[in-house]
């Protein structure tokens, strides 16, 4: 009699404890277990990992000198942080001169590309008249149109007027609404500005003011979250782009990327006949792209806020 | 009566004057050069000191393309096959890193900023570079003996497929970021008390994933299809870009064969939009509606 009792005391002992080690491990609702959150760190962590790699390589290879390079016992961390392989891609990217130039043809486009791309969304946003639906359709095609297509008659046209080699080959289409990726902007612009409520708009219309002067005064105010994740969005995707770039540019204007892409031959120019450094080696290169991507990390560092929560924000998603 | 007809008017006009940057510039920039390009596709181009010169040649250049130019028609495959494999994966990925990432986790910024790194950094060279130092793929998967004779134990296809992608994967995860912002934002605005009323009626987590989650997801879906096909080949690596830019000049070939190259291409990845988007809106539409 008494030995039932207890054991009924002990197995509901164990069946409190058993069920508290469950709820644990597994969690409540399935969600907030504590397996379950390993698995989630874990799999974050790891793929975390896999995609950081390459950056991970880069930045160790380019502390590596010639000796690190060829000694198979150091994979990761250099026996000395290198900095001569930093000084030649210094002098072959030619950074500074090289730097001002790209920021002289990505942010004169990207800050047109959305002070037009806000004019164009408000109106979508703002106004009724007709066709709308048919324009709205064609600004979401010209994002499917591959550059390819529009490249050659772009190029001899810009080639009449002779703006090849200048920014404005690059700033014109930006001035129309017709730039890299216009039309995602125009469409973040759309939405953001469709969210808005339209009561203070109304409420200045009545005392008076023109639609210009609403926009630029209460509609443009209220969508600085728009314009900074827009001009971002822009002027990373301009300075990314190198096939137009090249074309465009010719010889007269040239950016980081380019560079980058002419680094080899650019070296093997400089140091020809040099017996000290007379062979590019992975070290040199790695600093070479370590360099170019430096100015993009800084400003993501600064500005990564904006990039991440630009998508929810910019309510791209539709409300 | 009169009066409203006019403030309606007048409103029209002030929207059609915000678009007027837009309609301008895409007549100029975006619809004539549409149809010059067409126009140049069935002409032979010679540049000469006068300009221009342009003769009709029908579809020659076109009948080039696929007859002759053999090396146009695989790089056209080769970029087909390639998109075919990573768009799948680009989606899915990214799925599943706005799943793990909408999770109750700590450091959430953290990993957003992670997944979010290659977008900026990802510029044609900056790829090449990362290529060329094999880096791209899977940390030395392929000395592992298991994997090796799985290889040699398939046939080709599935072969170039697998070493496809285990010589690329991280370049095919490094193009998800702007997906996996998509998806989460999505995610984010899901309402809760579905998925509690879902639990209540006794659903478990795997009948949440497929019978909520998704099916709210499914319009962000089409739209990641769209961007990744768009993104995916427009990129300044894509095999067959390069195959147009470098017939542009070439004085054999010239801008006449480079546009019919380059309409080919465009009908090619419409035709691809419409196929995955067609099927994904009929299979959503039975599934779903």
């Amino acid at each position: 009699m008494l030995d039932t009792k207890l054991s009924s005391v002990q197995r509901k002992k164990a069946d409190k404890y058993f069920s508290k080690m469950k709820s644990f491990l597994l969690g409540v609702q399935g969600n907030n277990g504590f397996l379950f959150k390993i698995c989630v760190y874990g799999l974050l962590i790891v793929i975390g990992f896999v995609y950081l790699f390459p950056i991970i390589y880069m930045s160790s290879y380019s502390f590596k000198s010639l000796e690190d390079l060829l000694n198979p016992l150091i994979s990761w961390i250099p026996s000395t942080f290198y900095m001569e392989n930093y000084e030649v891609a210094y002098r072959v990217l030619d950074l500074f001169p090289t730097l001002i130039e790209t920021l002289y043809v990505t942010v004169i486009p990207s800050l047109a590309q959305t002070a037009v791309a806000a004019v164009i969304g408000y109106g979508f946003a703002r106004f009724e008249f007709p066709f709308k639906k048919i324009l709205f359709g064609l600004v979401l095609v010209t994002f499917i149109i591959p550059p390819q297509v529009l490249l050659i008659p772009r190029y001899v046209f810009f080639n009449e007027m002779e703006l090849i080699g200048s920014i404005l080959s690059f700033l014109l289409p930006a001035l129309f609404g017709q730039g890299l990726n216009s039309a995602i902007f125009i469409l973040i612009f759309y939405q953001f500005f469709r969210m808005i409520p339209k009561a203070l708009e109304e409420a200045a219309h009545l005392d008076g003011a023109g639609n210009f002067r609403i926009f630029l005064t209460i509609a443009i105010p209220m969508a600085v979250p728009a314009i900074i994740i827009s001009f971002l969005f822009s002027f990373v995707w301009y300075w990314n782009e190198t096939a137009l770039a090249s074309l465009y540019f010719g010889n007269e204007l040239t950016t980081l990327p380019i560079e980058l892409g002419k680094f080899n031959a650019t070296f093997d120019q400089m140091y020809t006949g040099d017996t000290e450094a007379d062979n590019i080696n992975e070290g040199i290169s790695m600093a070479g792209t370590m360099l170019s991507i430096l100015p993009l990390l800084i400003v993501y560092f600064f500005t990564q806020r904006w990039f991440v929560e630009g998508v929810d924000r910019s309510g791209i998603t539709g409300e | 009566m009169m009066k409203q007809m006019t403030l309606k008017k007048k409103k029209s006009l002030m929207g059609l004057t915000f678009l007027s940057p837009w309609i301008i510039g895409f007549i100029v920039f975006t619809a004539f050069p549409l149809f010059y390009s067409l126009f140049l596709s069935f002409q032979q181009v010679k540049i000469t000191p006068n300009g221009i010169q342009t003769e009709f040649v029908k579809f020659e250049n076109y009948m080039y393309a696929f007859t002759v130019d053999s090396q146009f028609t695989q790089v056209l495959l080769t970029f087909l096959r390639e998109l075919l494999i990573s768009t799948p994966i680009i989606i899915v990925f990214s799925l599943i890193i706005a799943l793990l990432l909408n999770q109750p986790i700590r450091m959430k910024g953290f990993f957003r900023t992670v997944f979010f790194l290659p977008v900026i950094i990802a510029s044609g060279p900056v790829i090449t570079d990362l290529m060329e130092q094999d880096v791209t793929s899977i940390p030395s998967i392929e000395e592992y003996a298991l994997f090796a004779t799985f290889l040699s134990s398939t046939d080709g296809f599935i072969n170039t497929v697998l070493t496809y992608l285990m010589d690329n994967l991280i370049i095919i995860l490094w193009y998800s970021g702007v997906q996996i912002l998509i998806f989460l934002a999505a995610l984010q605005k899901t309402d809760r008390q579905i998925y509690e009323a879902a639990k209540i009626d006794g659903a478990s987590n795997w009948e949440c994933f497929w019978k909520v989650t998704l099916p709210t997801l499914y319009p962000m879906i089409i739209v990641n299809l769209i961007y990744t096909i768009v993104t995916y080949s427009i990129f300044a690596l894509n095999p067959v870009v390069d195959h147009i830019q470098s017939n542009m000049f070439e004085v054999s070939t010239g801008f006449g064969y480079a546009s019919a190259l380059s309409w080919v291409y465009f009908l090619v990845i419409a035709l691809v939009l419409a196929i995955g988007v067609g099927t994904m809106a009929v299979r959503g539409n039975k599934k779903y509606r």
